[in-house]
């Protein structure tokens, strides 16, 4: 090469041998294997943590979610102490064990309520994509029609009209929240069924069946379910809100929302605010920990999928 | 455009009829109406029924239905269920003052501040500002608003040890200076609780444009960093950021509620809490009706914020 | 040769960082000038890094890639060591860019004359009456209609082609010594494209600017380059003058590319038909878009449609977009239904809809998609995705089907081993004989191919025409193979229908429809597409023009 300067304008021939072919060159590589992020590794491991707490937390809780752990003491709200390593709630109650129950509780309703409002809103989104134009419309704007109601709004409107119950609660979160999810999938239906592959299928003949199980739906698989964690989000601050309005779960059931509700006097009478702050803290570093593997996973796919809506 | 719009706004008061519909619907599924929870147990076959018809309860849903919304509309909201013979207009018109202040401040403050922050996010990807603004909006964005308003009470009681932050009382011979410190918790909290969605959806919003091809041929052009981003990026990047801020407000109108509960003052918020506990479902309609309009209407403006942002709309051909 | 140099690379490499931190070469070494007045044209297929060399002339890397080795210096300043400012002056005054896309590249909320003229007169070369004053000048000069008017408007009122001339003014407004052009003609129509090509040649000479000019089309280089850079893979494989390179190639991969070039219409080699036996005919079909499905369309995209396509036949369908061809493919696979006229198979009766149809007819007429990226499912395996038509035309499963997956693979010569793979861990082209050999898995007697190698780079469609003729003398397959491209169409077909706003203008033979007299539009598709000759456009100009004339004639009339 050093010699080429000077017969720059020279017709210039790089070095070859005739057996290479140039082929055409491979499309960029795929993008390495997904990996999480510092965040979002801790957010794996605090999900993970309070799943464990969900669902063996009330073995593993030091007393019965109603028991007093000083039966003699009838000071509320007390600091922690041993035998109560978070101190005790309004009605002299331990709070460690409290949190145990009420994980089991909390989780336990945002995510049967957030796997109803997919089953619903799936299965209709991605079906009125297919279905064509009547039943889209009509569902589309039924569905409308319940977005524009706030959450918490229509919470409190079937709170009042049939009181509150565990599965009230439950269905009524799946309600709530299906119209976000018909909506996507219903978009992400659209999205995929203009596809050239689909309709390559069609040409072929094939029957929805096909279509909607192998053509569209293992495209909509990976979306749809980096999407659940955000909804997962959404529904449990949802619970946990109706809860601490006092419409969600009733006392003397423990759950982390209504927790906070039934200690807020610790905030102007009580020496510690641990009540308060220790339920807070598990609702905030569950849904935050989701939030950071959601984070993690949509950065890889490319960006928010609410942000396509 | 003008049919767009017009047609968008006809969505508007179509979807607003429907929310209409179910609330009112809602709302009759209560058990007992409004006769039976006036005159209580001991009432009379006979004194109910009168009252029925006084109050058209033994009408058709239908017409029950339209009779309510004719009365809605005109402002006449009928009485409280639970409070004796208070009219639902006498109750909201003591109470809609506070709730009025704390979201208007709300947007005064909250959004101008969250907006730039966001504009400032994209403007420097990838930097630490940038970063610590990404994940404080995360960890914001995911927490529930009495995990924010705990933090925040316990910053002024602890922190700045100012005792009595929660502060109930009326509002009435207060200044605007008073007002504030009265409701500056409170505001504090929403704004931070807007805030995280508002920076996170700017920035996104921003950053979008800031990609586009165009914005790279200004680059390209030798226009400066300020002028990309003041003529080139914002101007395109308004619409989105206009929606963003709607949508963010109609989300004041139900994180108030939360707000309103968790401070202890008398709001519009503690009203309808109050009327679910007590089954008033007539001041469930009402301020249902209230609520959700305004929501509607949010995200109507919201909507048209992105049609006409569309230059192609604004200019045909 | 004593002209004064404008850019030179020395020595470039620049590398794509990927997110784990290491390094991809994406230039290596890259040595050339562009002197004063001189249009250097770098030539290479997708990948080759003629985009990056390219940009570099501005100072500016793509975010992801950087410059690991090596400078660029223009008029004897680096650019690599230029600051943010620095670089800032320069970009816009002394260099200036021009992307493949105007639409993309010119922001939609301002008007054109303030995006055209804004760069000189923020970096003080013109106040802004003259540079309006200069722009109005270009516009004359770039043949736009309405010079006077037309920076008032907005970006999405005016056509393609005339954007890109729009984004040519826009870059020569702050009058810079040197113009990237990044394949500023490829995504316009070839009628287009000559007009366009012939705008920037004029103001190129007349401003005596120099230019580097990226192109993957040898023969647009042809008309317009004095020097041209081959690139392959990020290497340099041969330079010259543009005379040297055409006339006489001396790198194995310029031969390749030059034979990859399309030929000149002309009838390709004749293959004995028997006329008498049809396998579709058309007849007097209309159809459209918009209002209920077998009722009269609100917009009507093909009128009075009759063709016949006879066993072992290529019919050639071509028009510009918008002419219907596409339109056409779908009503004979029956995605859009027509509404009068009649469609024969093998003269049977076919249903206008898709959905009547029985599966037998469906397998017996295939389509394949001009996109490979979208046509083939991503999250299906090779293996399914050749496997299914057998299963669901041919009751084939199991080893009888994966050996059979195995001969098709091996019939649009690929290697057994992608049975296993997905659709993203192969090439553009393999995915396209991947999307062919699915639609030869049905056994079918008629191929629609639409647009099948436009997508494609120029040697990769030329092995997928040369593919597609292969398959066609052993099994007999008729095609109506679609495309823009007259001189493909012409290569690989035995009859050429021309489409023309939704009615076939003329058909007939390749050779009949090629040699004159022909339909004006015809005459107008065979004087634009580019010969690999220097000095082509000048002649062709007049026989453009011609045609146009009487086009405009005929549709008055």
């Amino acid at each position: 090469m050093s010699n080429n300067k000077n017969n720059e304008d020279k017709h210039y021939v790089a070095p070859f041998s005739n057996e290479v072919s140039f082929d055409e060159l491979q499309d960029a590589p795929p993008s390495g294997k997904f990996r999480l992020s510092i965040t979002g590794k801790l957010g794996v491991i605090v999900v993970a943590f309070w799943l464990f707490i969900a669902i063996f937390g009330q073995f593993l809780a030091p007393y019965e979610e109603n028991d007093l752990p000083f039966p003699d003491d009838y000071s509320e709200f007390q600091k922690p102490r041993p035998g109560a390593w978070l101190g005790t709630d309004v009605d002299d109650r331990d709070i460690l064990s409290r949190i145990m129950y009420g994980a089991g509780r909390t989780i336990g309703i945002s995510l049967a309520g957030v796997l109803i409002a997919y089953v619903i809103g799936v299965t209709l989104g991605i079906g009125s994509s297919i279905a064509g134009s009547r039943i889209d419309q009509v569902l589309t704007q039924f569905f409308n029609i319940l977005l524009a109601i706030p959450t918490i709004m229509f919470g409190l409107v079937v709170v009042a009209a049939v009181g509150s119950s565990i599965p009230v609660l439950i269905i009524t979160a799946g309600a709530i929240f299906s119209p976000v999810v018909f909506r996507l999938s219903r978009a992400l239906g659209m999205e995929i069924m203009v596809m050239d592959f689909v309709e390559a299928a069609k040409v072929r003949g094939e029957g929805y069946r096909w279509i909607i199980f192998k053509e569209i739906w293992p495209n909509a698989a990976m979306p749809l379910i980096s999407d659940f964690g955000l909804r997962f989000i959404y529904v449990i601050l949802f619970v946990s809100s109706l809860s601490f309005l006092g419409l969600g779960v009733q006392p003397p059931l423990a759950d982390w929302g209504s927790m906070v509700r039934e200690n807020l006097g610790a905030l102007q009478y009580g020496e510690s605010v641990i009540p308060i702050l220790a339920p807070a803290i598990a609702i905030a570093s569950l849904t935050v920990a989701i939030n950071l593997i959601v984070d993690d996973v949509s950065a890889h796919a490319g960006g928010k999928l609410s942000g396509r809506l | 455009m003008y049919r767009i719009i017009l047609t968008k706004i006809g969505a508007g008061l179509l979807t607003t009829l429907g929310v209409s519909i179910v609330i009112f619907l809602g709302t009759n599924a209560l058990p007992g109406d409004a006769a039976q929870i006036r005159l209580g147990q001991a009432a009379t076959e006979d004194s109910l029924k009168a009252l029925r018809e006084e109050l058209g309860l033994n009408l058709p849903l239908y017409q029950q239905y339209f009779r309510w919304l004719f009365n809605f509309l005109q402002g006449e909201f009928g009485t409280s269920l639970a409070s004796g013979n208070v009219t639902i207009a006498q109750l909201i018109s003591d109470r809609y003052e506070n709730t009025l202040i704390v979201s208007t401040l709300t947007a005064m403050i909250g959004v101008p501040i969250s907006v730039g922050l966001g504009i400032m996010a994209a403007m420097f990807p990838g930097t630490i500002y940038d970063r610590f603004l990404t994940l404080g909006s995360v960890t914001l964005v995911a927490a529930p608003e009495f995990f924010t308003a705990t933090l925040m009470v316990l910053f002024v009681v602890f922190f700045l040890g100012i005792g009595n932050a929660v502060v109930v009382g009326s509002i009435d011979d207060k200044n605007l200076v008073e007002l504030i410190t009265h409701f500056i918790l409170p505001i504090a909290t929403l704004c931070l609780v807007i805030a995280a969605q508002l920076i996170r959806m700017t920035r996104a919003a921003v950053l979008n444009v800031m990609n586009s091809p165009y914005i790279e041929m200004a680059i390209l052009k030798g226009i400066p960093r300020r002028r990309v981003v003041m003529r080139h990026a914002l101007l395109n990047a308004i619409g989105p950021i206009v929606n963003v801020i709607a949508i963010n407000l109609a989300y004041v109108v139900t994180g108030v509620i939360v707000i309103e509960v968790y401070f202890g003052y008398a709001g519009l918020a503690t009203l309808i809490v109050q009327g679910v506990q007590t089954r008033d479902y007539i001041l469930i309609q009402t301020l249902g009706m209230i609520f959700c309009a305004t929501y509607v209407i949010l995200m109507m403006i919201a909507d048209l914020a992105s049609i006409l942002s569309n230059p192609r709309l604004r200019h045909p051909k | 040769m004593n002209k004064k140099v404008v850019f030179e690379a020395k020595n470039l490499c620049i590398n794509a960082v990927r997110d784990d931190g290491s390094e991809l070469p994406i230039v290596r070494d890259a040595n050339f000038k562009v002197r004063e007045g001189e249009v250097v044209a770098l030539i290479g297929e997708s990948g080759s890094g003629k985009t990056t060399i390219a940009l570099s002339s501005l100072g500016y890397c793509k975010p992801g890639l950087k410059i690991s080795n090596g400078t660029t210096s223009l008029f004897d300043q680096d650019l690599t060591n230029m600051g943010i400012e620095e670089l800032r002056q320069i970009r816009g005054e002394k260099v200036a860019y021009l992307a493949q896309s105007a639409i993309a590249t010119f922001n939609p909320a301002l008007k054109i004359n303030e995006q055209v003229t804004e760069s000189a007169v923020i970096h003080g070369s013109k106040t802004q009456n003259e540079a309006n004053e200069f722009a109005k000048g270009l516009y004359h000069s770039l043949d736009l209609p309405n010079p006077d008017l037309i920076g008032a408007r907005y970006p999405h009122q005016v056509s393609g082609g005339q954007l890109q001339r729009l984004m040519a003014a826009m870059a020569l407004c702050g009058e810079p010594s040197l113009l990237v052009l990044d394949e500023p003609t490829t995504a316009l129509d070839v009628t287009t494209q000559i007009e366009v090509l012939k705008a920037f040649k004029k103001v190129i000479r007349e401003r005596g600017a120099a230019a580097i000019y990226v192109t993957h089309d040898l023969a647009v280089v042809a008309q317009i380059a004095d020097r041209i850079v081959v690139l392959y893979n990020g290497d340099i494989q041969e330079k010259g003058t543009a005379n040297e390179v055409i006339s006489k190639p001396r790198h194995p991969y310029t031969k390749r590319l030059m034979q990859a070039v399309r030929p000149l219409p002309a009838a390709g080699k004749k293959t004995k038909l028997n006329k008498t036996d049809k396998v579709i005919e058309i007849k007097g079909v209309f159809a459209g878009y918009g209002g209920d499905v077998m009722s009269k369309p609100k917009e009507i995209i093909l009128k009075d449609m009759n063709l016949e396509l006879s066993r072992g036949e290529v019919l050639g369908v071509i028009g510009e977009s918008g002419s219907g061809k596409s339109t056409l493919a779908r009503v004979i696979a029956g995605l859009l239904p027509s509404f009068k006229g009649e469609i024969l198979l093998d003269g049977q009766q076919l249903k206008p809809r898709l959905e009547d149809r029985p599966r037998s007819e469906l397998r017996k007429i295939q389509f394949v998609y001009q996109m490979a990226d979208t046509a083939i499912n991503p999250k299906q395996t090779i293996g399914n995705i050749l496997g299914r038509p057998l299963e669901f035309y041919l009751n084939m499963y199991g080893q009888k089907q994966k050996d059979r997956v195995l001969e098709l693979l091996d019939m649009v010569e690929l290697p057994k081993e992608f049975f296993t793979r997905y659709p993203h861990e192969l090439s553009g082209g393999q995915k396209q004989r991947i999307n062919l050999a699915r639609a030869l898995a049905a056994e079918p007697e008629v191929l629609l191919c639409d647009e099948v190698t436009s997508a494609l780079d120029s040697i990769v469609g030329a092995n997928v025409i040369e593919l597609l003729r292969g398959l066609r003398k052993n099994l007999g397959v008729s095609f109506v193979f679609i495309s823009h491209d007259l001189s493909t169409v012409s290569a690989f077909a035995d009859s050429i229908a021309v489409m023309y706003k939704g009615i076939i203008a003329e058909t007939g033979s390749v050779h009949k429809v090629l040699s004159p007299p022909s339909h004006p539009y015809t005459d107008l598709l065979i004087s634009s597409v580019p010969e690999l000759r220097v000095g082509w456009l000048e002649d062709a100009d007049k026989n453009i023009q011609k045609a146009k004339n009487l086009l405009e004639k005929e549709n008055i009339s």
